[in-house]
């Protein structure tokens, strides 16, 4: 391997290819030893750590495992062991399948239009002089608005009586009915989820474009006068470490931090309105306190997150450049 | 000034009486509900000096079990668990969770007669033989408020049957009102279709002869009709459908611009503040077409749960409150603060001797209801990963009226799903 920046992303070896080296028993890049003078104390080090680890996720993970191998009754007085048979209900129930469907949607939908709009503003805001701080103040604000109470205020706005939104919706002949039609709820769903992503998104992005060298964008504006094709060729790889960054929080949060969104927008009944995975997971366990089939589909969700997590370090972290 | 403080010290002093053996209880109600809870509880740590409870509330009915739940098998369980109607089975089912109430009182050696509780209520939450597993606490029926000005514009009388209804809803409509709203479908049109039109539900005696086996019955001609109807009126503009949430399906009444709703009892003491208008209330519209119809409701609300595994001195403090709860003082207090039902014959003549009635008639249609003959079928229903199965009857009542399936279509779904949940709740069980 020639002395190229490159070799950064070498050695920053992935999960995967750093488990392959270790089955084949061969290691292609030699690591320095720092070895302790007794065994113990690195252990030490990170028992802490380690402790908060296995307390918060490896436990529940492994309880949640074996519980999804059971039929249980609610107060824990039997159980009945019936194999991969919870996997299997969920798996074909049709019910679940399009919750999953619905997930993916969500969010594609809900990541690309925060990261998009985010950047958007970023870079808009990156050139603003005159107020800029008010302007930046205004639109990171809504960043300290806890979820619960974005959702809150987002149903205040789509609400079926009296909404402003429903109101505007009539103005043009539809008739918004979120909460009763799937796809107005989810079309709530997705602008509440959207808006209270965007400041973090922002945020970040503002950071990355003012951490972009001025020699550089000087060098660039020499090379041409599109504004697009700057911020296409030097701007947009040099942003990309915080993009891949915001890309994987954008997809936890709306896999895992809309929940509250959710649960504000239908209101204790989900009827027939769309929700993501973890929502079922939470409605089959604590309300219908059916533990097994809960924690197999919690178990699917940490397999499909774990998958996706691999995936995107193996091929998009690859095409990221760390300056 | 010194009101105030003489108030401080009396709380201090109900705070420092040391020796009251201490029990919790936990439930699911919020609002002038959950106000009524404290005061009641307030009212039993004065009338003695033994015990000392102290309510908290764990949010909604579904939270509260959850929580219950939850609690129970880390051992942190409260004395007193309120369990809401859709929750009985599952509660009822865990032999060992829970102290019969009658063996909890009789075993404190207190007086328990079932008799002395109204008909409507004593089966609910009782065992296939009759004995009380639940303590009935908040007990409430559906009933239909109406708005007197809006009828009287339309020049019609409140219907008894749904065939009535279909003759003024017509001229409610052409005077300018949503003619009705219904909250909670699970609760209105289908467990008190079945009840109030004698209509079985279950297999195995309404669920309650047995777990294993039990199989729900709602595909058949008569609850079908019911929705078919339903979603024909709707179409006409006759009925308004708001989705499975409570309040927005009690808001077009709120405001003026429906003229009926179909709600509980038990929202009687909310309206009596959020209705700007004159309102009264009749029983729940049952079917003239179905013979032997009209038959009484089954009991809504929530009964109160004595938690096993507690020490004997708490038992006894438990059964001394559910024995104060019973008694008509309290009932009465209970009753004409939150609009829930009385539950004993005496609470009930004790409320009608103060003349309550003659001054709040609407008070009374609730009871009256739970007290008509009861039917075969009006007695309860018991069946395990119930709040389930209204979840799935919710999503497809949505359908229905967003016109994604047709009537008979989502009963079919209803029936199988509901079946695969009872199944799958039968095998916990074993």
């Amino acid at each position: 391997m020639t002395d190229t920046p490159l070799r950064i992303i070498e050695t920053e070896r992935t999960l995967l290819a750093r488990f392959r080296e270790w089955w084949s028993g061969e290691t292609a890049n030699p690591v320095k030893r720092v070895q302790f003078d007794r065994p113990l104390t690195p252990w030490l080090f990170i028992l802490p750590q380690m402790a908060v680890v296995v307390i918060f996720f490896y436990w529940p993970s492994v309880q949640a495992v074996t519980s999804s191998f059971y039929i249980e009754d609610p107060f824990g007085f039997g159980s009945t062991f019936v194999g991969l048979e919870n996997y299997q209900d969920a798996l074909n129930s049709s019910e679940y399948m399009s919750t999953a469907a619905f997930t993916a949607f969500f969010c594609i939908t809900v990541t690309a239009l925060a990261l998009g709009l985010g950047l958007l503003l970023a870079v808009k805001a990156d050139k603003v002089i005159r107020g800029a701080e008010t302007y930046k103040t205004l639109l990171i604000s809504v960043y300290a608005i806890a979820p619960p109470v974005a959702g809150l205020i987002g149903m205040m706005f789509f609400d079926m009586h009296m909404g402003p939104f429903t109101q505007i919706a009539g103005w043009f002949g539809y008739e918004l009915k979120v909460g009763i039609n799937y796809w107005d709820t989810a079309i709530a769903l997705i602008t509440i989820s959207v808006w209270k992503q965007i400041p973090y998104n922002f945020i970040f992005f503002l950071s990355g474009l003012q951490s972009v060298p001025v020699s550089v964008r000087e060098a660039a504006l020499i090379d041409t006068k599109s504004g697009w094709r700057r911020f296409k060729d030097v701007t947009l790889p040099l942003l990309a470490p915080t993009a891949f960054f915001l890309l994987i929080i954008n997809i936890t949060y709306t896999m895992f931090d809309t929940f509250p969104i959710i649960d504000v927008i239908v209101k204790d009944k989900p009827a027939n309105n769309p929700m993501t995975l973890v929502y079922k997971v939470y409605l089959d366990g604590f309300k219908g306190n059916d533990i097994g089939g809960s924690s197999a589909q919690s178990v699917i969700l940490m397999v499909v997150v774990a998958l996706l997590t691999v995936l995107q370090f193996r091929f998009l972290e690859r095409r990221v450049h760390y300056g | 000034m010194f009101k105030t403080a003489t108030t401080t010290i009396a709380f201090a002093l109900t705070a420092t009486t040391a020796l009251a053996t201490d029990i919790t209880w936990w439930h699911g109600m919020g609002g002038r509900n959950g106000e009524v809870i404290n005061e009641i509880s307030q009212q039993f740590n004065e009338a003695q000096s033994a015990c000392s409870l102290t309510p908290i509330s764990k949010g909604t009915y579904e939270e509260a079990l959850s929580s219950g739940i939850a609690a129970f098998r880390s051992g942190e369980q409260p004395n007193i668990l309120q369990v809401f109607d859709a929750g009985a089975a599952t509660i009822i089912a865990a032999k060992g969770a829970t102290i019969p109430a009658e063996d909890l009182i009789t075993g404190a050696g207190e007086a328990f007669n079932r008799d002395d509780f109204i008909a409507g209520v004593r089966n609910f939450y009782a065992d296939s033989d009759g004995k009380f597993i639940g303590m009935p606490f908040n007990s409430s029926a559906p009933i239909l408020y109406f708005n007197t000005e809006a009828l009287e514009k339309a020049g019609v009388e409140a219907p008894k049957t749904w065939e009535d209804f279909e003759a003024i809803a017509p001229k409610l409509k052409e005077a300018g009102y949503i003619p009705m709203t219904a909250s909670q479908l699970t609760w209105m049109m289908v467990e008190n279709f079945k009840s109030r039109n004698n209509q079985q539900f279950a297999t195995n005696n309404n669920g309650y002869d047995a777990v294993q086996g039990t199989e729900l019955i709602v595909n058949d001609e008569n609850q079908v009709m019911m929705f078919e109807k339903l979603k024909a009126w709707a179409d006409d503009g006759l009925y308004g459908f708001y989705g499975a949430g409570w309040a927005d399906n009690l808001k077009p009444f709120e405001e003026g611009k429906a003229a009926m709703w179909i709600g509980s009892s038990g929202s009687f003491g909310g309206l009596q503040k959020s209705a700007g208008f004159d309102f009264s209330a009749t029983y729940m519209p049952y079917w003239g077409s179905i013979e032997g119809a009209g038959t009484q409701s089954f009991i809504g609300g929530a009964a109160l749960f004595a938690m096993a595994g507690k020490s004997d001195a708490e038992n006894a403090c438990t059964a001394s409150f559910f024995t104060f709860l019973t008694s008509p003082e309290t009932q009465v207090y209970y009753h004409k603060n939150t609009g829930y039902v009385p539950i004993t014959e005496a609470a009930y003549e004790l409320a009608k001797s103060q003349g309550y009635y003659d001054e709040k008639p609407v008070a009374e249609v609730g009871i009256q209801q739970l007290m008509l003959d009861g039917g075969e079928w009006s007695k309860g229903y018991r069946m395990g990963f119930y709040p389930q199965i209204r979840s799935v009857m919710e999503r497809e009542f949505n359908r229905i009226f967003s016109g994604e399936t047709d009537v008979q279509k989502a009963f079919d779904t209803i029936q199988e799903e509901g079946n695969a949940l009872l199944a799958r709740f039968a095998k916990t069980a074993s």
